[in-house]
């Protein structure tokens, strides 16, 4: 019951959402759910296996440009295209990932290698015919089932929630099966995972696997509801960071951080966005402020903070509760 | 394909860039080397750095080269200030939140300007920037040979510090052995700090270097700073002959590629170069530690 009830209970309660909220609404929930998918996919490879991409924009926009040149240059129906979308960002994981664990990168080496990836993928896409170059690729409108279009607003809203659900199952069954404690495993010290007899690569290169599926449906997604993707959005710095940033917000290694960290850094985004008018950059500072202080003030995120929060209301005088 | 002046200006072009390349990634790989984090608020500092200079000219007439004398100062302090009261005290000593932290500054630094500043691009106008004079083989810039000499001039003068003085000493010390360096007494929060200001004021000198001839905009030091990864990463990370010899290497790969390939492409080349290393060699040419 306590595995799978509260995901059940959050998806419920977001689903009931379209039937009261405005359209304004409705769309800031789409993108910060798009969010909250592409940091889902962080959170499996940086939460759980302990290995901090800055460079997941890779997966995000493979899983566009796949979802939108095969509609817009070869016909393929929608559906089938977001499912080569995903399959693309599987494998581009795979293969990242295969180039880097097998020589042993970590840490710093890591996190640099994911963004030199990211961004020899944007710059090859600024520059290749296939991909519209400085162009773009626009898919055409069409507000059919079939083509994965929508003529409400709510349907695609629902669409993304059935994502974020699969995925925030895909990561509770990862929580609770063997693979997910290899990973774990890790993340926590590889050495003696490795000591133990655990194939510390073969893990990793599974959950890169894993993670770039589910950020590539996100930047699929993105393709269908903006119907346009160039090399800038499909690859450009903003979409690595919102998916690391997502989870670390909500709670880095947890089932609902990402959600509850999209939600929350695209509030406050809007929010300082809304008290300064129409100026760009605000909306970033505030992200870049959030970020530093949940890392400063609440290592384990919002969810860790209120879990804390929550026993020093119900045991005040017990002792000092180490952290993790 | 291309003839021999083509060629010869083509490598000597790259080799200036590369030296002011080469600055940039100094400051990256003297924080690596200590540290032992990628320090990714480098390039906002640059961005940050290169409006400091635009600005001491465009208001107050301050002519670049004499304003570096003040900006690194300025960001030596900046720097320390923020290693020792934010990314030190916001990290609790774990790699990886220092990494976001410095992820952090950085997207606050460059949307603060992106937002005070807007996305216009500005240059400024100095008498001497297209004056150029004959060295036999090709033409040269004054700015661009002006940069190549203060770059290694910097450089001697961080290779004298380090070898020279106690602060110096303390600094390799806790590069090689933190524990030890902080048995034997040496404050390790503060050279960390000082670590971070000399990367800082690295970055601060070549901003000075480069606004007489190149652009600044909120993203101007971003692309400056992928390419000191590649540097830092192909010299070796920590390794300070690393970035200087890496620095000029990729600076006529750059160039060199930009001309067989076509301009968007050129840097393609270098992340090529980078991705290589990283997978094959990765503790860079000159070997410092993975």
């Amino acid at each position: 019951m306590k595995t799978w009830t509260p995901i059940a209970v959050v998806v419920v309660l977001l689903a009931a959402v379209p039937v009261l909220a405005s359209n304004v609404v409705l769309n800031f929930l789409v993108v910060a759910l798009m969010i909250a998918l592409a940091g889902q996919g962080w959170n499996i490879l940086g939460g759980y296996g302990g290995q901090y991409s800055f460079g997941h924009a890779a997966f995000f926009g493979t899983g566009a440009y796949v979802t939108a040149i095969l509609q817009a240059r070869y016909g393929v129906n929608a559906w089938v295209a977001f499912a080569m979308g995903i399959a693309a960002g599987a494998l581009v994981g795979a293969v990242i990932g295969g180039l880097t664990f097998r020589s042993g990168l970590r840490g710093s080496y890591f996190a640099l290698v994911t963004l030199a990836f990211a961004e020899v993928l944007r710059i090859l896409a600024s520059v290749a015919p296939i991909t519209g170059a400085g162009v773009g690729t626009l898919v055409k409108l069409d507000l059919r089932v079939g083509a994965m279009q929508f003529h409400s607003r709510a349907v695609f809203y629902w669409l993304i929630l059935a994502l974020v659900a699969a995925a925030l199952i895909i990561t509770r069954l990862i929580e609770r099966s063997r693979f997910g404690v290899w990973l774990v495993a890790v993340r926590e010290n590889e050495d003696a995972a490795l000591a133990l007899g655990v194939d510390a690569t073969a893990v990793k290169l599974a959950a890169m696997a894993i993670s770039g599926a589910i950020t590539a449906a996100a930047g699929g997604f993105y393709v269908q509801y903006f119907l346009f993707i160039d090399s800038g959005l499909a690859y450009g710095t903003w979409i690595s960071i919102d998916a690391l940033l997502t989870p670390i917000i909500g709670g880095v290694g947890t089932v609902f951080g990402p959600l509850l960290g999209a939600l929350v850094a695209r509030a406050l985004g809007e929010a300082a966005q809304w008290l300064t008018g129409d100026a760009p950059g605000l909306d970033l500072v505030a992200y870049g402020a959030v970020l530093v202080l949940v890392i400063a003030f609440m290592p384990r995120g919002l969810i860790g903070g209120l879990a804390d929060m929550r026993r020093w209301l119900t045991r005040r005088p017990a002792v000092e509760a180490g952290h993790g | 394909m291309f003839s021999p002046a083509i060629l010869t200006a083509a490598i000597v072009n790259g080799l200036l860039t590369g030296a002011v390349y080469a600055l940039v990634a100094l400051g990256l790989t003297l924080v690596y080397g200590v540290l032992h984090i990628i320090n990714f608020a480098h390039g906002a500092l640059l961005t940050a750095a290169m409006f400091a200079a635009f600005f001491a000219y465009q208001q107050l007439g301050l002519d670049p080269y004499l304003a570096a004398f003040l900006l690194a100062p300025a960001f030596f302090a900046l720097g320390y200030g923020l290693q020792r009261f934010v990314i030190g005290p916001a990290s609790h000593g774990d790699d990886r939140n220092m990494l976001l932290v410095t992820l952090g500054i950085a997207v606050i630094i460059e949307n603060a300007l992106l937002y005070a500043f807007r996305a216009d691009t500005r240059t400024i106008d100095l008498p001497y920037a297209f004056t150029t004079f004959n060295i036999g083989i090709t033409f040269i810039a004054v700015p661009r040979l002006v940069g190549f000499a203060a770059v290694f001039a910097v450089a001697l003068a961080l290779w004298l510090l380090m070898t020279m003085t106690d602060i110096g000493r303390a600094i390799r010390a806790v590069a090689k052995e933190k524990l030890g360096a902080q048995l034997a007494g040496i404050d390790v929060a503060h050279v960390y700090a000082v670590t971070f200001g000399l990367g800082a004021a690295c970055v601060a000198i070549a901003a000075c270097l480069l606004i007489p001839s190149y652009y600044v905009n909120p993203s101007a030091g971003n692309a400056f700073v992928l390419v000191a990864f590649t540097i830092v990463v192909l010299g070796g990370m920590g390794s300070v002959p690393g970035a200087l010899v890496g620095g000029l290497v990729i600076g006529v790969v750059e160039s060199l590629s930009s001309l067989f390939l076509g301009d968007s492409l050129g840097q393609v080349g270098i992340f090529i170069i980078f991705i290589a290393v990283l997978l094959v060699r990765p503790s860079g040419l000159f070997g410092a530690r993975a």
